[in-house]
Order: structure tokens, then C-alpha cells, then sequence
């Protein structure tokens, strides 16, 4: 695919979903939260107004759907963030002081990647408590990893470049160098792994809902949501598809942004 | 006249063994001297030495490198960086590594001039049209808004000129400036650095395997081989009437361009054998 296509769709899509974070109350139908026990697992389109269909409880799919979109997008960008800064600051030390700092935060990831992470974020956010707080710190503390390991190979190899020789022979300081010539050759990485980190969080968030370990049960979540389909899957299969096709969605744009971006952000790529 | 340059018994060493053994030099100021020899001969070494910038495996074991009567191995690194680029600067070898592949042009060529000389944004960008204009760019304006692969691999290593003269220092290195160039481009390039260094009195080292080169821009050349200098001398005199037996082999093993006929010479084995037998003991 073509590298605009991606960056479009993909772009796209987290554009719409983050409309519709901001603009749940405005744009979904019913309140997500409203019980109607007559009109319980009433199918897409058989009750009016209810265009994908209710689940048990007779709430609203499309409304609750919109509204999950809140908590899918906060952890997405936070978490993500987060993970990201702290990562890379660490990947960068690592990458170019080498030394006593390299053997640490190379260690370190070591034993941090030898933890199934599913599992370590369960641990974690049972630790915590659950909350939307805990789903993020829980996300950051396991996925910084991902951003270390790779910014500290990409900064190890740049520095090995003679651009980074050339600037300590003009005199430019070690912080300089680092900052000002390396971390604009670090950051293309750097930006793939957060839009791919995004899509990751945004799993993650989902599985922690599903086992009930995120937010609260009244706030409409993807995880929890399709957790409730689960139950009923035979008598309502609209109740677990549509947030499962709205999480592949979502991972996929996601995805599909990060590697457009690349190719777009390589400067020898770019022409 | 004081050497802006004294390299003193310069002895230097690697895990695989010596790199430099004993290697003795002197440049005067606004003089251009030739550091020539093959690959592993040591010139590099010497540059990198000179900019403190020894790869982390080779650590030298004795000698002092006198700059201005300082010297360069003792001093505390804050001190050397303050040198780096205002005093003693580097021209390197490869201009498309050389060159920050993500940052524009005119970003990398202003770096020196706002932090070490501390110009604001303006003036620093008036400077670098100058230092541009100065190595005969045209379009300088727009050659600062590019990125390095945009520009072809003469225009990169004007840019990189430019920037070693930036900031008006004593001594320029210049390490192998022109062996990524095509032939034709290198003419341009060495006569630009010449001219500049003649024009700023500026001390040259010019690092180089090429006979060619160093008769047409140096005054003073040394010849290496195996971390030892064996030949020092006006560059025209060694040329004319190389002392060394090994640069007469050197001088042969040169092709010929007015006689294709000829054949090419190799430095004979049996030379080589007899200099590490030389260098070693």
C-alpha cells in the first residue's frame, strides 16, 4: 500500500475516533448508560434508533461503543506516551554513554522482557487496584522496554557514525551531540514504535477490561464489552462483534499510521 | 619560526599492537604538511590523536602532541573541547556521513558558529552564507534549506569545508578530504582548500594515500609505513629524490597517465618484508 494511503486511513480513522471521544454525548443516540430491560438483546435495526442493536441489559450498542471510545483513546495516548518518553530517555543514556549506564538499562530490560507481559500488567494492576490510573501506570512500567531495547541499538549505531565524530571534533559537547545529532536520526524509530505502542495499549486496556480490572463496570469500555457479548454470544452476536471489529479497527489504523510515517519520515526515503 | 604543530615520540598502541611507534613531527604555522602512507600506516591515527578522538581500543603509551607549546594529551577534556573546532578543526573524509542526515544544511552550519561563537540566529545565518559563498557554492540560500542527500558529494564537502573554516581556526585536519570524490570533482576541492588556507594562513594537516594530491597542495610531507615515520621532507625535494627506498617504490608503483605502456609497479614483497623486519626491531 501506498505510503500516503496508509498515512491517510490510518490517520483517518483515529481522527474519527477521537471525534467521537470528544463528542460522545453530541453524537451517540441513546445515554450509554440507560437500561431498558424491554428492549433487552433487540437485534441491529429491529427497534428504532438502535442501529447496532442493544445488549442484555437493553442499553444502547452504538452509544456505549461511541463512549469507550473515551477510555480507549486516554490510555492510547498517555500510556503510550509515557512508556515513550521514559524509554526512550533511557534507550538514548544507554545507546550513547555505554559504560555503567549501558550495563544497568540493558539489565534491566533483560529482566523486565523475561515477564509475560499480559500477565505482569494483571499483576500489577491487581496490585494497584484497578482504575484507568493503574491501567496506565501498568502499561508504562511493562512496555518502556520496547522503546529502551530499540533506541538504544538505533543510538549505538548512529553514534558510531561519522557525523556524531565530525560534531565532537567541531567541539560540540557530549549533551549537544546527543540531543541535537542523534536524537533527530533516533526519532523516526522513535515515532513508528509510538503508533505502534498505541495500538498496544489500546489491547492492552481491552484485556484488563475483559477480565475486569480496568475502570468501573458502568463506564462503557471495548474489553468490557466484549466481555458481556461473550456470555451471549448465541442469542446476540451483535453485542461482542461490533467492539471487537471497533478494537481491530483501531490497532490496524493504527499500525497502518506508524508505517506510513516511517517511510514518510526517512529522510533519504523522502523524496 | 615556533612549530604550531610538535609531535614528540608519539608512541601508541592498540590489542593487536603497536600503532605508532615513536613518530616524530613538526608543522609551522601556515604551513600545509602531508601525512602520507597506505591503509594502516598510522596518518589516521595521528589526525584522530590530534582532535582527541582515539577510537576507545587504541590508548597511547608515550610522546606529547606540543599545540602552541600545550599539550594536547594531558589536557582535561573541557579544555580540549574548548580547542575542538575554534582552534584545531576537522575536515572528514566521507561527506555524506560526515553530514547529519536529518538536519538541514544551513542548521549544521550555524551549529559552530551560535555555540561556540555565540552569534545569534541572524547573524549566524549571514556568516554561513558568507563561508558558502566563500567555497563557491552558488544559491547559497537555497543550499541552506536543503538536506545533505539532496546535494551532490562535491557540494557536501564544500559544505564541510566551510564548516571547518567557520570558526577561523589555527590548524585544519584534513583527512582524506578527497578519496569519496570523483577525480574531477577532487581537483576543484583540493585547489578550493588550498586557496582557503593560504588565504587565512591557516596550518594544514592533510592526510592522504594519493602521491598526486600531496604534490599538488602540500609544502612538507612525512611518509609513514607500519606506525613509523620513515621520510620527512619539502614535499617537491622527497618527490624529486626520495631518500627512502620504500618511497621510491611508492613513487613507481604510481600509474603513469603520459605512459600507458608501462606497467604497474608494486611495492616489492621483499620490501615490505625487510620494513617490518625495520620496524619491528
Amino acid at each position: 500500500m501506498p505510503r500516503d494511503l496508509r498515512i491517510w486511513l490510518g490517520g483517518g480513522f483515529i481522527v474519527l475516533l477521537i471525534v467521537a471521544a470528544v463528542f460522545a454525548p453530541l453524537l451517540s443516540p441513546f445515554d450509554p448508560l440507560e437500561q431498558d430491560l424491554l428492549l433487552s438483546t433487540a437485534a441491529p435495526g429491529q427497534e428504532a434508533g438502535h442501529h447496532f442493536g442493544t445488549d442484555s441489559l437493553g442499553r444502547d450498542v452504538l452509544s456505549r461503543l461511541i463512549y469507550a471510545c473515551r477510555i480507549a483513546l486516554t490510555v492510547a495516548f498517555v500510556a503510550a506516551t509515557l512508556a515513550c518518553l521514559l524509554g526512550t530517555v533511557l534507550g538514548l543514556l544507554a545507546g550513547y554513554f555505554g559504560g555503567i549506564a549501558d550495563l544497568v538499562i540493558s539489565r534491566l530490560i533483560d529482566i523486565w522482557m523475561a515477564f509475560p507481559p499480559v500477565l505482569l500488567s494483571i499483576l500489577l494492576v491487581a496490585v494497584l487496584g484497578s482504575g484507568l490510573h493503574s491501567v496506565i501506570i501498568a502499561i508504562v512500567v511493562i512496555d518502556w522496554t520496547r522503546f529502551a531495547r530499540v533506541v538504544r541499538a538505533e543510538t549505538q549505531q548512529q553514534a558510531k557514525l561519522e557525523y556524531a565524530e565530525a560534531a565532537t571534533a567541531l567541539g560540540m559537547g557530549r549533551g549537544a551531540i546527543l540531543f541535537r545529532e542523534i536524537l533527530p536520526n533516533v526519532l523516526p524509530v522513535v515515532l513508528v514504535l509510538l503508533s505502534l505502542e498505541m495500538g498496544i495499549a489500546v489491547i492492552v486496556e481491552a484485556i484488563l477490561s475483559f477480565v475486569g480490572l480496568s475502570v468501573s463496570t458502568d463506564t462503557p469500555t471495548w474489553g468490557g464489552m466484549i466481555a458481556e457479548g461473550r456470555q451471549i454470544i448465541y442469542q446476540a452476536w451483535w453485542v461482542l462483534v461490533f467492539p471487537l471489529v471497533t478494537l481491530f479497527l483501531t490497532v490496524l489504523a493504527f499500525n497502518q499510521l506508524g508505517d506510513g510515517l516511517r517511510q514518510w519520515l526517512d529522510p533519504v526515503l523522502k523524496r | 619560526m615556533n612549530p604550531v604543530i610538535d609531535i614528540r615520540n608519539l608512541s601508541a598502541q592498540s590489542s593487536a599492537g603497536p600503532i605508532l611507534r615513536d613518530v616524530s613531527l613538526t608543522v609551522s604555522a601556515g604551513e600545509a604538511m602531508a601525512l602520507v602512507g597506505e591503509s594502516g600506516a598510522g596518518k589516521s591515527t595521528i589526525a584522530k590523536a590530534l582532535l582527541g578522538i582515539l577510537p576507545a581500543g587504541i590508548k597511547v603509551t608515550s610522546g606529547e602532541i606540543l599545540f602552541d607549546g600545550t599539550d594536547l594529551l594531558s589536557l582535561p577534556p573541557a579544555r580540549m573541547w574548548a580547542l575542538l573546532g575554534v582552534r584545531i578543526a576537522l575536515i572528514p573524509q566521507d561527506p555524506l556521513t560526515s553530514l547529519n542526515p536529518s538536519r538541514r544544511v544551513g542548521d549544521q552550519l550555524t551549529d559552530g558558529l551560535r555555540l561556540r561563537a555565540g552569534m545569534s540566529k541572524a547573524d549566524a545565518r549571514a556568516r554561513a552564507l558568507e563561508l558558502l559563498n566563500d567555497v563557491h557554492i552558488r544559491d547559497a540560500g537555497l543550499v541552506l534549506e536543503r538536506y545533505p542527500h539532496e546535494l551532490s558529494g562535491g557540494m557536501r564537502q564544500r559544505v564541510l569545508i566551510a564548516q571547518a573554516f567557520s570558526l577561523s581556526p589555527q590548524v585544519i585536519i584534513a583527512d582524506e578530504p578527497t578519496t569519496a570524490l570523483d577525480v574531477t570533482v577532487q581537483k576543484q576541492v583540493l585547489r578550493l582548500i588550498r586557496q582557503l588556507q593560504r588565504n587565512h594562513g591557516t596550518t594544514l594537516l592533510f592526510v592522504t594515500h594519493d602521491l598526486g594530491v600531496v604534490a599538488q597542495i602540500c609544502d612538507r610531507m612525512t611518509v609513514l609505513y607500519g606506525g613509523k615515520v620513515l621520510e620527512q621532507g619539502a614535499t617537491a625535494d622527497v618527490l624529486r629524490a626520495p631518500a627512502h627506498r620504500y618511497t621510491q617504490a611508492l613513487l613507481a608503483a604510481n600509474p603513469r597517465y603520459d605512459r600507458p605502456e608501462q606497467s604497474l609497479k608494486p611495492v616489492p614483497e621483499a620490501l615490505i618484508a625487510e620494513l617490518k623486519r625495520e620496524i619491528s626491531a
